[in-house]
């Protein structure tokens, strides 16, 4: 029955071993202990050259964009990422140029708004080890490496070169002999998240879709949560069940306001449309693209700096808060 | 001077097919708003869902993304990408909605490369995002596109997405789940489906003004015309009323032309 099984010939970017985790984790300090930081110390302790990173929310929705500035500030170089829907955060570390690898299920694009021609310039250029997946075989990577478990069998990618370019498995059912692809566990080193609300110790809390969040965080060695809001532990003990992260898998913890901007934050405040199709316009020309990062990032002594030159806080609340009436639920009245 | 360009076209006869109480997985542009015009009409009980996470929202004007929030307003549930693609896994989705840069005559779609070196391709694009676990797992894959024959091509420079493979049985061969696949096809010219038996891509029914050599000239491979081939019935005013004053006011999509 295995004479036409197929393997993808996509390379494996990180370890698929659950014991080497498991390994990992039993070592890792459990203790509920204050892991509060800042975006800097964060970046210096737990973000090496060469190591894998997995960003949460969706590309231009609930991103850390705070860190992945510090990020290319730093100029790490070599890191492997997830393209799991990676819009304008893989927008931002090709800017940086900081990656050599990366398992791609959407990258370059900026969904409706068009497509990064930096990103796109990278990723043609021939430097950058491409495996590619669908969204879902990398949100099933990412829960597999959650559950604890080498692989998880899917229904998708199955005679497609999405598939041939993979580094999935044909495998048949041990039970119904049904052709599966198996896809393997992916443990990145560290998770890079941005949520509505945590605590101290890194209990996290998102309104809205979690897209992958909850499985990053349990995928991933290390953790680098920021936060729009710090809360007292009461506020999380008050609802448990909206508690997405529990805190033993988080390392860092970072209040960042608007830390998703340019982004959108589901309920609190929208994107902002003008500033992304900047980005977009000025990718096109080398010139004004490089003194555009020098003003936007690398200029910067950090976030907030960034958040004022493009309009401060004010600007913000008052403009993409707008965002805000789409509501996450709503008790208002029916369309 | 015709009432209707031919995205608003395009989007009309589209909406037509998704029938109430379905549900239905789209993305953002042509697909939500056909999705949109579809429960603002014939469709009020049309279930949609989003690939980030967002199911079943009163969506109050298009979303740019498919996980804006817009996506999850007054939504029923705001879940993960996983669940999303378990409930397709589960065979609880009826129809997705896909684009893409090529199509070849079994549906087979490619948003990954152009250009015949992977590793250093002439033209990156997104890749497949959700659309090869959509296309491999909702019981019936819709293609909205304008038709040309750099767009319909015999080969495709990578398969993405699958639609039937490579004919016959080949999608099921494959391991795909059994009676899913590519349905529909709605160009400016026309709608297409598949030959049962070869899954070649069909002509179903002609566009108002257009013709056979319409058809066959804005296609690289041989599109099958049978003989009992329909006209289709123009968008109504009614539907193009609300296309363009609650689906698309700003014109984001039908400006497109």
């Amino acid at each position: 029955m295995s004479e036409n099984l197929k393997n993808g010939t996509g390379k494996l970017f990180t370890n698929v071993d659950p014991d080497k985790m498991r390994a990992f984790v039993r070592e890792k300090n459990k203790k509920k202990v204050s892991k509060l930081t800042t975006v800097k110390e964060a970046v210096e302790k737990f973000v090496s050259d060469g190591d894998y990173v997995a960003i949460g929310g969706f590309g231009g929705v609930r991103i850390p964009v705070a860190v992945i500035h510090e990020v290319i500030r730093r100029g790490k170089k070599n890191l492997g990422f997830s393209g799991h829907v990676s819009t304008h955060d893989c927008q931002l570390l090709s800017a940086g140029e900081c990656f050599d690898r990366c398992d791609a299920a959407y990258i370059v694009g900026l969904e409706a708004r068009g497509l990064s021609s930096n990103a796109r310039r990278v990723f043609q250029s021939g430097k950058i080890n491409v495996t590619e997946w669908s969204n879902g075989a990398l949100s099933w990577r990412f829960k597999a490496a959650a559950m604890g478990i080498p692989f998880i069998p899917i229904r998708s990618m199955l005679g497609t070169d999405t598939f041939n370019y993979s580094g999935a498995k044909e495998m048949f059912c041990p039970f119904t002999g049904k052709k599966l692809a198996a896809v393997p566990a992916l443990y990145p080193d560290v998770a890079i998240l941005h949520v509505h609300r945590a605590d101290i110790y890194g209990n996290c809390q998102i309104d809205g879709i979690v897209v992958a969040d909850d499985d990053i965080a349990k995928a991933s060695k290390r953790v680098i949560v920021t936060t729009e809001k710090l809360v007292d532990t009461y506020e999380i003990r008050r609802e448990p069940n909206r508690t997405v992260i529990p805190y033993w898998t988080v390392d860092a913890v970072i209040e960042v306001p608007f830390g998703s901007y340019p982004g959108n934050m589901p309920g609190v405040y929208f994107s902002d449309e003008e500033h992304l199709s900047e980005w977009l316009k000025v990718e096109k020309d080398e010139q004004l693209f490089k003194e555009f990062l020098e003003k936007n990032i690398y200029s910067c002594k950090n976030f907030s700096e960034y958040l004022e030159k493009n309009g401060g806080m004010e600007k913000n609340e008052q403009t993409y808060s707008a965002g805000a009436s789409f509501k996450i639920g709503g008790e208002n009245d029916p369309l | 001077m015709t009432r209707y360009n031919n995205m608003e076209l395009m989007i009309t006869i589209a909406a037509r097919t998704l029938e109430d109480g379905a549900v239905v997985l789209v993305g953002t542009g042509v697909p939500v708003a056909t999705a949109m015009l579809a429960q603002m009409t014939h469709a009020p009980g049309l279930t949609i869902l989003f690939e980030a996470g967002g199911v079943a929202p009163l969506l109050p004007t298009m979303p740019i993304s498919v996980g804006d929030s817009r996506t999850t307003h007054k939504g029923l549930k705001a879940t993960t990408m996983a669940e999303i693609m378990e409930f397709c896994q589960a065979g609880m989705v009826d129809y997705c909605f896909l684009g893409g840069a090529q199509i070849d005559k079994y549906g087979n779609l490619n948003s990954t490369i152009i250009g015949d070196d992977y590793k250093k391709p002439k033209t990156r694009f997104p890749g497949s995002g959700g659309a090869n676990d959509l296309a491999s797992l909702c019981w019936r894959t819709m293609v909205v596109t304008p038709q040309s024959d750099k767009r319909f091509v015999e080969k495709p420079d990578f398969l993405t997405t699958p639609g039937y493979l490579q004919g016959g049985t080949s999608r099921e061969d494959a391991g795909l789940p059994k009676d899913t696949g590519p349905y529909r096809v709605i160009t400016d010219i026309g709608v297409y489906g598949y030959h049962p038996e070869t899954k070649e891509m069909m002509l179903i029914s002609l566009h108002p003004g257009k013709t056979i050599e319409d058809v066959k000239a804005n296609s690289s491979f041989e599109i099958l015309v049978p003989d009992g081939y329909e006209m289709t019935t123009e968008p109504s005013d009614h539907e193009l009323e609300v296309l363009r004053e609650k689906v698309d006011p700003t014109k984001v999509i039908i400006g497109r032309g």
